[in-house]
């Protein structure tokens, strides 16, 4: 037990599990389009697309860039953020699919 | 048609900027431009293939595989751009005496361009493959939209290949015996980037982490999506908001890449 113990403490940031938040994308909307994740830590984020075409998930702000397929899932890992608002879009529907990232 | 046409601009814009600089850099050496060509040709039909494939590629490793894969190409593409630069440190000399020699181009300076035309390629094949499914994707839009986006496409891409025209073009005005020197520099700074791109990708699939995050924001004063801006980042990699450790790679690069560049110049005896 305690050398089971042991080697479960060594895997660290797998039992550390990051926040994971969810966000869809339905007829070229984010739903939800505002997030709050908490600052200075890492974020798990799943971007659902439930649209029939890809999207790429992009925001400068928070320095990352994702091709998402249709009707299928895309994990991108944001932060440790400051807290303040970033802001992403849907690069391939830049007017509709826009959304921002709260951390606090 | 706007949006349309800086996406496709942005895309192409590095690939441009890379085959006009290399276009500039091998000047000396015979049919050089069929072998860029078929380069980039290259490059286009594996971005298609890229594209094929691409939501296969992105279920590997967990989730991961885009970014794996990006890593691939662009730790490739740097490895070869260094080879190169190394490559004209201890031969580059050598090369530009025999140029200056009325109407003599260099055979045996092919060796130097393997490198060279494979960045190249993964060069446009990365960012080919991103342009493709940026484009299958406007494709199912209605068809009332698909006009302006196909025009919008169009005009990113020449503004994209005129660049890289403008950058050749500009090139060829510095002589021949600081040209090397010039390009040297522009394809160090293109490793640099690319090597500061590959640390991004990996700190978004949390292989790697990113420390102080942003490092700076110059976001204020030089915008990532502004004219200028966009133009820095595919010169020099330049980002607005960028993670320490990509930052880390950059200098890393640029310092191991110069420093061999000088050990193969010092190898060099006298003459």
């Amino acid at each position: 037990m305690k050398v089971l113990l042991a080697l479960l403490s060594l895997s660290g940031p797998v039992l550390a599990a990051d926040p994971e938040v969810t966000i869809q994308l339905r007829e070229h909307h984010f739903a939800p389009s505002e997030i709050k994740v908490p600052a200075g830590t890492k974020v798990r984020l799943i971007i659902d697309n439930q649209d029939a075409t890809a999207e790429e998930f992009d925001s400068f702000a928070l320095n990352r860039e994702k091709i998402v397929f249709p009707n299928s899932k895309g994990i991108v890992f944001i932060g440790p953020l400051k807290p303040g608002r970033y802001e992403f879009v849907g690069e391939f529907n830049q007017s509709t699919a826009k959304g921002v990232v709260i951390a606090e | 048609m706007f949006a349309a046409a800086l996406i496709v601009f942005r895309e192409s814009l590095e690939a441009a900027l890379v085959i006009g600089i290399v276009a500039a850099a091998t000047r000396p050496i015979a049919r050089r431009g069929w072998w860029i060509a078929l380069g980039a040709a290259a490059g286009v039909v594996g971005a298609f293939g890229v594209a094929a494939v691409a939501q296969s590629i992105s279920q590997l490793a967990g989730g991961a595989g885009q970014e794996l894969f990006t890593a691939v190409v662009l730790a490739m593409a740097v490895a070869m751009l260094a080879w190169h630069n190394i490559w004209m440190a201890s031969h580059g000399r050598q090369i530009a005496m025999q140029a200056r020699e009325f109407g003599r181009s260099i055979v045996r300076g092919e060796t130097a361009l393997t490198a060279i035309i494979t960045a190249i390629a993964l060069t446009v094949l990365r960012e080919g493959s991103e342009t493709v499914l940026f484009l299958i994707g406007i494709s199912s839009s209605a068809a009332s939209s698909r006009a302006s986006l196909a025009i919008g496409s169009v005009l990113g891409l020449a503004a994209g290949g005129g660049a890289g025209v403008l950058m050749y073009a500009g090139l060829l005005r510095v002589p021949v015996s600081r040209l090397f020197h010039v390009t040297g520099w522009l394809i160090l700074l293109l490793a640099a980037g690319m090597a500061g791109q590959f640390a991004r990708v990996l700190i978004q699939a949390d292989v790697l982490p990113a420390l102080a995050s942003p490092l700076w924001d110059t976001s204020s004063w030089m915008p990532d999506d502004s004219v200028l801006g966009t133009l820095l980042r595919a010169l020099l990699g330049y980002q607005a908001q960028p993670s320490a450790t990509q930052v880390l790679f950059y200098v890393a690069a640029l310092v191991l890449i110069f420093a061999a560049m000088r050990r193969a110049q010092s190898r060099i005896p006298a003459a």
